[in-house]
């Protein structure tokens, strides 16, 4: 139950921010223990990596593309030692740098992706749900024509496209080629959402009331639609971590002259292992699989904490809980 | 210039018609799936409103009463600009709103609101009932001034009686009890002082405590705000006492209407009175037996030819539509009826698949199958006629012979009941208006 503070009728709008905030928050703070477990363990292992990411000139003793300190070149492929913790690679990079910065090139790749993923899917999936008719059947066609595509091949394509243009292979063209992957989601998610929100009475009593369309959407249907983009958004970001190496392991994603990249390191590490040197691969795809587990909690956290919330207040006319010490309607 | 001043309030007296209706019709398109469409059979129409012409009189509550699928939704939303007319005419303070535009509609909402029937869908759940309540006044641009817009929400909510306001503002819908609800929608509506409100089956959702309580509510605004009310519901009961004038509906159109009163004293239409009949009595010790109409509401999507109350009519005579499904009807109702006995299922064997006589048609040719006879077919028809003379049924047919060895049913010219003056109400119902 939200507070019970006794609000005055001129309350400031920060404190309906607040409330807000708190009601944003509620289903986190009241969900189970399975969920919320995995939410604040995928929490956790999330923010290690994104501090991880910030801290990288400070926690980490060399650069990622650094070959040697005080004009001493690094050993080649160096046993993990009190210089090296997680040893060298045949370049002589220190393994550890790369894989720290590794976490930069993740972080700023899959946030520049999702934010142009959900950017598009999201308002297309508002408008072509909203709207319905010709334009809503051609994009669906378009975007499931693209589903329909495994998304590894849409993002080879895309980055080998990009890649021999101007763009070249830096951290923007992984990530529109991890966008290009994705929009098609995003947009069936909210689209089809968007389809049974806009029979809500509140939608048509918002039309009733002479809203616009593009209040409508904004207003009324737009916050109902987003709830479930969180999780997914999630999800996907630990899939676009998996993604985005597969293209460095490829050899389509980041150049390793543009950043340290797990993926990438890990293929140049698939030689290495035959003779016996298993560092060089093993701590880079650690941090991918740490990281891919993280995030995957978070969503799978955020999953169950919030659709229970959107079934209950689906039927929600059950739950006529009155406010407390209010003036009782059958008295 | 204030934006009061962009829509035009003629003056419309008291009695006058603020809401004309003339002839209106309301389709909705039943798509077909995707293989009929292969097939090219085509998606049905559901007429859910099929000609009704109708005034909302100036500061009248008129209750719009039927069962269940009889279109009063549909009607009221339509008036409302939320589905589009078919065809026909609805002028809301002489604007044809049936045909402008959204865009030219917009201002005229401001005039006309609307109250569901389930208060918590009304309401939007990411919205708080401040939000909620006030966002019609920034819709239309009459209020930006967020500290001054918060006391005009004040006011609503302690209007509709959400009192002290205080309490409810920073609520969101799910903390609210129903019938706190419903007042938070009834002050959404209001504030914007709309001349007209549409209520569809505003109480019928509540809890039975709380019903009344909401009604005595809806009144009052009514006095102070000078409304004129659209009342739609299918409790006659809460009709009675709330109602000026009351229109009865049954698939699509108007059956009677008249003032509140006379409907009471002397339903004229069998549906009415039927209706009138199936009102729950509250002193248990004068309680009648429900006597609901016989046979469930027909299908909108093809309804009965003629009158489309004759399939449930204990009083349908010769004009009144009867076709071919009536006889269907009746066969199977029968063998429903009295499954299990001696000689059934050697009446179904005799018919065998009544699929013939699932098209509206006047006439019906049944052939025996293989080694059975027309006359045989005749005879069972006869047998039921005289276990059951006075099933209207039979006063619909003019010929039933067998003939060449098929058995041929024709019946009365079906007639259309128009709504015709008769004593203080209108009806539509060839007992009063006898077809031309
Ligand atoms: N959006 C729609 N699409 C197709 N058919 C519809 C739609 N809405 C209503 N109908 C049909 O139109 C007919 C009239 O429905 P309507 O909701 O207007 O009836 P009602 O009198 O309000 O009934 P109730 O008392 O159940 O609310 C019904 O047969 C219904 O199935
Ligand atoms: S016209 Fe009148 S008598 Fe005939 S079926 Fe309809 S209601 Fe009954
Ligand atoms: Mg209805």
């Amino acid at each position: 139950m939200a507070a019970t503070a006794p609000a005055s009728p001129r309350t400031p709008y920060g404190r309906a921010r607040l409330l807000a905030l708190g009601r944003a928050t509620k289903p986190i703070r009241e969900a189970s223990g399975i969920a919320r477990g995995m939410f604040w363990a995928g929490v956790g292992i999330t923010f290690a990596f994104i501090l991880m990411a910030f801290l990288a000139p400070v926690i980490s003793r060399y650069n990622f593309s650094q070959y040697k300190a005080n004009g001493v070149r690094f050993p080649q492929l160096g046993h993990p030692s009190g210089l090296h913790w997680m040893g060298t690679t045949v370049q002589s990079d220190d393994v550890m740098a790369r894989v720290i910065y590794g976490a930069q090139t993740e972080l700023k790749v899959v946030v520049i992706a999702l934010a142009m993923s959900l950017s598009i899917g999201v308002p297309l999936g508002l408008i072509s749900g909203y709207f319905g008719g010709i334009l809503d059947r051609a994009l669906v066609l378009i975007m499931d024509a693209i589903f329909a595509f495994p998304y590894l091949l849409i993002a080879i394509v895309i980055a080998f496209v990009l890649s021999t243009s101007s763009i070249g292979g830096g951290i923007f063209t992984a990530a529109i080629a991890i966008t290009a992957a994705y929009v098609p989601l995003y947009f069936r998610v909210v689209r089809n959402h968007v389809i049974s929100v806009r029979e809500e009475p509140y939608v048509d009593a918002a039309r009733a009331l002479g809203a616009r369309p593009r209040t409508v959407i904004r207003k009324y249907v737009f916050f109902n639609v987003v709830q479930n983009v969180p999780p997914i958004a999630t999800l996907n970001a630990a899939d676009a971590i998996l993604l985005l190496a597969s293209l460095g392991f490829l050899g389509y994603g980041i150049q390793p002259t543009q950043g340290a990249e797990w993926g990438y390191d890990v293929s140049r590490a698939v030689s290495d292992a035959s003779s016996g040197i298993w560092w060089t691969g093993l701590f880079p795809g650690l941090a991918i699989v740490l990281l891919v587990t993280g995030l995957t909690l978070l969503g799978e956290g955020l999953n169950e904490t919030i659709n229970p919330v959107l079934r209950r207040r689906r039927f929600g006319q059950f739950d006529f809980e009155p406010v407390p010490g209010a003036v009782e309607e059958a008295e | 210039m204030r934006p009061e001043a962009a829509v035009a309030r003629p003056d419309i007296a008291e009695g006058e018609p603020l809401v004309s209706i003339r002839d209106l019709r309301t389709y909705y398109s039943i798509r077909g799936s995707f293989a009929d469409r292969l097939v090219g059979r085509e998606g049905g129409v559901v007429k859910a409103v099929d000609g009704v012409s109708l005034d909302v009189r100036k500061g009248e509550v008129l209750g719009l009463v039927g069962e269940s699928g009889s279109g009063k939704t549909t009607l009221g939303r339509t008036i409302l600009g939320l589905v589009r007319a078919t065809s026909g005419v609805v002028e809301f303070e002489g604007h044809d709103v049936a045909h402008v535009p959204e865009r030219e509609f917009r201002a005229l909402r401001r005039r006309m609101q609307v109250v569901f029937q389930d208060p918590h869908a009304s309401l939007n759940p990411a919205m708080t009932i401040a939000q909620a309540v006030g966002h019609p006044l920034q819709i239309h641009g009459l209020e930006r001034n967020r500290e001054r817009l918060r006391i005009k929400v004040a006011e609503a909510l302690e209007r509709v009686g959400l009192a002290p306001a205080a309490q409810y503002m920073d609520k969101y819908p799910s903390d609210l009890s129903g019938g706190q609800k419903q007042r938070a929608v009834i002050a959404r509506a209001i504030i914007l002082n709309p001349v007209l409100l549409v209520a569809d089956e505003p109480v019928s959702m509540l809890d039975m405590s709380v019903r009344a309580k909401i009604l005595e509510l809806m009144a009052e605004l009514k006095r102070d705000f000078d409304l004129t009310y659209l009342y739609v519901t299918h409790d006659l009961a809460t009709a009675k006492f709330f109602c000026d004038r009351i229109a009865i509906m049954y698939l699509g159109r108007i059956v009677e209407i008249g003032d509140a009163a006379s409907i009471y004293a002397d339903p004229k239409h069998p549906y009415t009175k039927a209706l009138l009949r199936a009102i729950p009595e509250p002193d248990p010790a004068r309680a009648v037996p429900r006597d609901l109409p016989r046979g469930e509401v027909p299908d909108a999507a093809s309804p009965p030819l003629g009158c489309s109350f004759h399939p449930r009519c204990p009083l349908a005579f010769q004009p009144c539509g009867w076709e071919s499904r009536d006889l269907r009807d009746l066969l199977e109702a029968r063998w429903a009826r009295k499954a299990g006995e001696a000689g059934v299922e050697e009446e179904e064997a005799l018919f065998g698949n009544l699929d013939a006589l699932s098209a509206p048609l006047i006439s019906a040719r049944l052939t025996p199958p293989r080694g059975r006879t027309a006359a045989e077919m005749l005879a069972v028809l006869e047998r039921i006629r005289t276990e059951d003379p006075d099933e209207p049924f039979w006063k619909g047919v003019r010929r039933l012979e067998a003939v060449d060895g098929r058995l041929e049913l024709d019946f009365h010219e079906p007639h259309d009941p128009t709504l015709g003056q008769s004593g203080d109400v209108e009806v539509a119902c060839h007992l009063y208006n006898a077809p031309a």
